[in-house]
């Protein structure tokens, strides 16, 4: 750049020779300002991300945390079973009335008065609507609980959950409310005697989808995104590794290729809620694939993800110095082995990446799974990827436009899963790609 | 590479599988996402009481969305259950018929009541259809003449309603709410203010008639909410001035928050709903396809559960939730057609 000077400049410099101003202060101002916008665009999106994040845990946190309550359940014959016929036929046990039993046992405990039945309802109400399906998967895997006291936790009722964390005003008048005072007293009562506590929720992870909210959970989310990953990853990985190989080393450059070129970087940017469309009309509609279903939905985020993995394929390809294809092609090898014994495992990090980028996308795509069913509520826990599901994103949007307290807490804590699982993703990837870098 | 290679093949060999198993064994329902939270509770309670049924898939989407999916027509590949909040209309039966969808069973289910609700900060509003009609309407007469909606403040319609800007937000187009906020509410405004009368006085058509009076102004004080009633509640959350649209179950749900507003003196609750004094209502109903019943698993037990008092009587979970469950004597009408095998 030394010598560039035009003789305009020559001529300044000649007419002023004592002073060399070649503008130190001038440049050094604008690089610090340089720097502080810089700076300021980090602080900017720090700010940002903070935000959300903040919102996203306060919110979330005590998702994570359910209250429940320890009763001694009486499994009286007398309710489950009065004329005992549970050994010749065992669906009196399915068809017994638990609900009884678990209103007896509340009432029992806080020392309610039987009789009257507006309290015993009040009573009732403290307990999931779960509970009486709990006893009777209890009673149906061990009949010999029949006449016997067992103390067992319940999932308090979401209302009493939320009263319990706090998230209910509690200075409106009672009639504005869904939690008594009553029960405000019993849940005081039950907290005192320990029978009434905040534990880990597990059932945030194991159960399906529920009406309920303190017995909702991302269980089918959960498999149901699993199922989505791994076929988009079995599909798409060596579908676009096998395009991008062959476009890149083999592929003569001619119009064809670079029309096909084009096409494939105009795909990597076509709405998502497109290739939805196309799903339910080539799978569903045409293939017969069943709706809801997670195989139709990963064949459609493998079509969504491919332009991605293909692009990220090609430039880590592309930066695989010539000099490595020259060395191995003069040293004999084909063109194939020269790609899959030095070029392919080179160019190994970048494809990881691009793979990693795509599936991270694929992960927290809604849109094309609304047109094809999975936008659903599933409360069985898929055994394959042929029966229907729901994925996370899907889970968090259909939380989110819930009436109940309950579930706002609940979407906050879906988002942090969706999180850690993203996370988890990006671990991974930067796990592999330091495995598999090289330096030349 | 081995792992991948298998899962490969065992990827491909459960495709060609799906076509041969085609047979669905769970219920499959979509729909409108009004019916949506009381199908959960149906669909939920169901895959708990019949074991041997998996728990119906309940999709959700919107009456349109639903009635569209549901007319592609007959076989295990569509849905045997369509959710409405409101009754299917003539282009949709159309379009069922024209894909062989030609027998299908309409099922009502209770009904729902619209309210008008605001922040606590507020106070309780007491309106009556012609001022929603003079606070929302396009177009308002004013000395006998149609001008644009003048009307800035709340005040501006009726003095004693509270000084304070008109924000309204209500459901957008594709919701089954707001066709009956617009025959109930913006209709019925529309004649006692006399706008109607001189609406028939400029325009011929009766059809062009009822949309010049459910014309919602433009200026950006009606606001129209494409999402759900949680949106609304946001926006009112963010406007403390603000009043909304919501379903009964959800303003019940979230009563400590907002105050409801009476119509025409009437204070919204089941009660009020199902004698018919509170004005602003709509049946729910579903649709099934008759020819799915004893064909798909479970749908007929679905079906009647759905509609045993169980689930839709005066003491049922739907009813807790914030259905307004229909008369004695028309659950038994309704449970009778479905008996039958009545068909529209």
């Amino acid at each position: 750049m030394t010598n560039a000077l035009s003789p305009a400049d020559a001529a300044v410099i000649s007419r002023a020779p004592a002073r060399r101003d070649i503008g130190i202060k001038r440049r050094y101002a604008a690089e610090r300002r340089f720097r502080a916008y810089g700076i300021a665009a980090l602080a900017f999106g720090i700010i940002f991300l903070f935000l959300l994040l903040s919102t996203v845990v306060r919110n979330g946190y005590t998702a994570f945390q359910q209250t429940a309550i320890a009763l001694p359940v009486e499994f009286t014959e007398k309710l489950i079973d009065p004329d005992n016929k549970r050994a010749t036929d065992p669906s009196v046990l399915i068809a017994a009335n638990y609900t009884a039993v678990a209103r007896d046992a509340i009432v029992k405990a806080l020392g309610v008065d039987a009789q009257n039945k507006a309290d015993v309802r009040a009573a009732n109400a403290m307990l999931s609507k779960s509970a009486p399906i709990q006893l009777r998967d209890m009673v149906v895997a061990d009949p010999s609980l029949i006449g016997k006291t067992v103390t067992v936790s319940f999932l308090a009722d979401a209302q009493i959950d939320s009263a319990n964390k706090g998230q209910v005003d509690l200075t409106v008048p009672e009639s504005n409310r869904k939690v008594s005072d009553r029960q405000i007293g019993w849940m005081q009562q039950l907290s005192a005697s320990g029978a009434m506590a905040k534990q880990f929720n597990t059932g945030l992870f194991t159960s399906g989808n529920s009406s309920r909210p303190e017995a909702a959970g991302l269980g089918v989310a959960l498999v149901g995104s699993l199922y989505l990953m791994l076929i988009v990853l079995v599909l798409a990985l060596p579908i676009g590794v096998a395009a991008s190989i062959y476009l890149e080393e083999f592929a003569p450059k001619n119009r064809l290729t670079d029309l096909i070129e084009v096409n494939i970087n105009n795909l990597a940017a076509v709405p998502s809620i497109v290739y939805g469309l196309l799903g339910l009309a080539v799978f569903i509609n045409f293939a017969g694939l069943p709706r809801s279903a997670p195989l139709v939905g990963g064949l459609v985020l493998t079509l969504m993800t491919l332009p991605t993995i293909i692009i990220a394929t090609r430039a880590a390809l592309r930066a695989v110095p010539p000099s490595i294809r020259a060395a191995a092609l003069g040293l004999g090898a084909s063109k194939m082995q020269m790609v899959f014994h030095h070029v392919l495992p080179l160019a190994m990090p970048g494809i990881l990446t691009g793979t990693i980028i795509g599936l991270a996308h694929a992960l927290g795509e809604t849109a094309p799974l609304l047109l094809i069913g999975m936008v659903a509520f599933v409360a069985d826990i898929p055994g394959s990827p042929m029966e229907p599901s729901t994925a996370l994103p899907v889970q968090i949007y259909m939380w989110a436009n819930e009436a109940e307290r309950a579930f706002v807490e609940r979407t906050s804590g879906a988002i942090i899963v969706l999180l850690l699982f993203l996370i988890v993703m990006n671990l991974g990837a930067i796990l592999l790609r330091r495995r598999f870098e090289r330096r030349w | 590479m081995n792992v991948l290679k298998l899962s490969a093949a065992a990827l491909v060999a459960s495709v060609a599988f799906a076509g041969a198993a085609s047979a669905r064994d769970q219920v499959q329902v979509a729909g409108s996402s009004t019916v949506l939270p009381y199908a959960k509770i149906v669909a939920e309670s169901f895959g708990e009481t019949f074991s041997q049924f998996k728990t119906p898939v309940v999709e959700s989407g919107g009456t349109g969305a639903g009635l569209k999916e549901f007319c592609k027509g007959v076989g295990p590949e569509t849905i045997d259950v369509a959710n409405a909040s409101r009754k299917i209309n003539e282009k949709e039966l159309e379009a069922c018929k024209a894909a062989g969808v030609t027998e299908i069973q309409e099922v009502k289910i209770g009904y729902d009541g619209i309210v008008f609700a605001n922040d606590n900060s507020l106070g309780e509003l007491k309106l009556v259809p012609s001022d929603i009609y003079k606070a929302l309407a396009a177009k308002v007469v004013v000395d006998g003449k149609l001008v644009d909606n003048p009307n800035k403040k709340w005040s501006d319609v009726n003095p004693s309603l509270p000084s304070v800007e008109i924000a309204a937000y209500i459901p957008g187009e594709k919701h089954g709410t707001r066709e009956v906020f617009e025959q109930k509410v913006l209709e019925a405004g529309c004649k006692e203010t006399g706008a109607l009368d001189v609406i028939k006085a400029a325009v011929k058509e009766k059809a062009d008639q009822t949309k010049a009076c459910v014309g919602v102004r433009k200026d950006g004080l009606a606001v129209d909410i494409d999402g759900d009633y949680s949106e609304t509640l946001a926006r009112i959350g963010a406007n403390k001035n603000g009043i909304g649209v919501f379903g009964l179950s959800f303003y019940e749900n979230n009563a400590d928050k907002l105050k409801v507003a009476t119509v025409s003196g009437i204070v919204p609750s089941a009660a009020t709903i199902a004698d018919g004094t509170y004005p602003v209502s709509r049946p729910l109903f579903f649709y099934v396809k008759k020819a799915h019943l004893g064909v798909i698993a479970g749908l007929k037990e679905y079906v009647n559960f759905f509609v045993s008092d169980q689930m839709i009587g005066p003491d049922s979970p739907l009813v807790e939730y914030g259905l307004v469950a229909a008369p004695d004597a028309e659950r038994e009408e309704i449970r009778k057609s479905i008996e039958d095998g009545k068909t529209i």
